[in-house]
């Protein structure tokens, strides 16, 4: 089977299109951090960096990079007209309290419970959790933004994960190169598949039993 | 008393800090690090120390940051949130001492890092937080239900000093920040026993906008402003 997936930057443009006009939202370092690139102009999502930031603009050039400034990977970024600055007791206090609408996390493997693990692979003994136990936690709605399997071919989306935790039963929605899966209580139901890929191909490829939505579609921007 | 002391040398700015102390040093990914008091820290050389910080990971483009403290061997204890850098190319002196047994690490969800810190600086004996319920975060933890929800028991955590980074202080002591380079300081400020920031410039008390204030200069003790 040699089909095509989803690009990342395509996938980010999925992803994009799921958030509101006026929603406050983090993205998770990495590849969530392409999320930002594709809100219309016509729309205002307001992005938190966990360092500090409300209000988080696009890249600079070289040249206007700003030594105090950048997201929570380190990268330089700018500021939207009306951002603010907190600090990080202020920034946790607002991560906790729900106040953020939704954030969008990477993941390496997520359970059909909506427990995500992301932040250490067994084997290497030491990680970083950095923000993401506390953002996991905290955001009104929390998107997993991966490939659907490693690039071994192994399923992420599993029965029960053995990685370490991230958080438990947080995951709201899975948007892979595949499909877009939701977590409910009565399991994972599939309600988008990419171009070309039918509902039991990715079903092959997730371990948990996946419900197809009676509206399932093909992901579309 | 004319104000805080106000010092141009480093490494007289951090005397009293001595083998086996616990130090907090603000900052993330670098920026909003003290990195004059930081270098000092490392010249001076007191072993033992205990240093509670975001992250200790290095490689932020050669930027200053406490894994030079870790690298210089000054360290018998680190409480961070990131550690280590997410990639594995490189092993970090952190790592290398973690695999020899020479190094103790804790760690912790920044959130909850930010937030025991705040706790000590405000005099709360401990709090419940949702952060690591179901998680590793959660071993050896109190678990309490409150209205159907689960949350962890945390202690606060407090030091003998904390280096910070400000932008401008007054004479009184009174700090206001830079962008992101706010990040752990104004709570890392209030949690020592002696909070020493280093700023841009000192101006007279009464040439910061009061209302622009972040962190009061109640809680800071010493500064070091460029030579």
């Amino acid at each position: 089977m040699n089909k095509e997936r989803l690009p990342r930057d395509v996938l980010a443009m999925r992803i994009a299109k799921e958030l509101e006009d006026g929603s406050y939202v983090n993205l998770g370092i990495g590849q969530p951090t392409l999320v930002a690139n594709y809100i219309p102009p016509e729309k205002l999502v307001i992005f938190h960096s966990e360092n500090g930031v409300i209000g988080v603009g696009p890249m600079p050039e070289p040249e206007d990079e700003d030594p105090d400034l950048c997201n929570a990977g380190g990268q330089p970024v700018t500021t939207i007209a009306g951002a603010c600055f907190v600090s990080h007791a202020d920034s946790f206090a607002l991560v906790r309290g729900r106040h953020l609408d939704v954030a969008v996390l990477g993941g390496l493997q997520v359970s059909e419970t909506g427990d995500l693990a992301n932040w250490i692979r067994p084997g290497r003994g030491v990680g970083g959790i950095g923000g993401a136990a506390d953002i996991a936690r905290g955001a009104k709605r929390i998107y997993v933004m991966m490939e659907h399997t490693t690039k071994d071919g192994e399923r992420k989306i599993v029965r029960r994960c053995d990685y370490p935790l991230t958080g438990q039963g947080v995951v709201h929605t899975i948007f892979t190169d595949l499909a877009v899966i939701r977590v409910t209580p009565q399991g994972l139901v599939l309600l988008e598949v990419a171009p070309g890929w039918t509902p039991e191909e990715v079903q092959a490829l997730t371990e948990p039993h996946l419900t197809v939505s009676p509206d399932l579609r093909e992901i579309a921007l | 008393m004319a104000g805080r002391p106000v010092y141009h040398n480093a490494l007289e700015a951090i005397a009293g800090i001595n083998d086996g102390a616990t130090v907090m040093i603000g900052g993330f990914a670098a920026r909003g690090v003290p990195t004059r008091l930081v270098l000092a820290l490392r010249d001076r050389a007191p072993k033992d120390l205990t240093i509670i910080t975001n992250d200790t990971s290095g490689g932020w483009g050669g930027r200053v940051d406490c894994s030079l403290l870790v690298e210089a061997r000054l360290v018998r204890k680190v409480i961070a949130s990131w550690p280590v850098p997410a990639s594995t190319a490189v092993v970090t002196p952190l790592e290398q001492q973690l695999r020899a047994g020479e190094i103790e690490l804790e760690v912790v969800p920044q959130g909850t890092l930010a937030e025991r810190i705040r706790a000590a600086g405000a005099g709360i004996g401990a709090f419940y937080t949702p952060t690591g319920v179901g998680t590793p975060f959660a071993e050896g933890k109190e678990v309490r239900s409150i209205d159907g929800q689960d949350f962890l028991l945390e202690y606060p955590l407090s030091a003998g000093f904390a280096l910070i980074r400000g932008f401008r202080a007054d004479t009184l002591g009174n700090l206001v920040y830079r962008k992101a380079a706010r990040n752990f300081n104004p709570p890392m400020a209030t949690a020592a026993r002696v909070t020493i920031a280093e700023v841009d410039a000192v101006v007279p008390a009464g040439d910061l906008d009061p209302e622009a204030v972040v962190t009061p200069g109640i809680y800071v003790h010493r500064l070091l402003v460029p030579e």
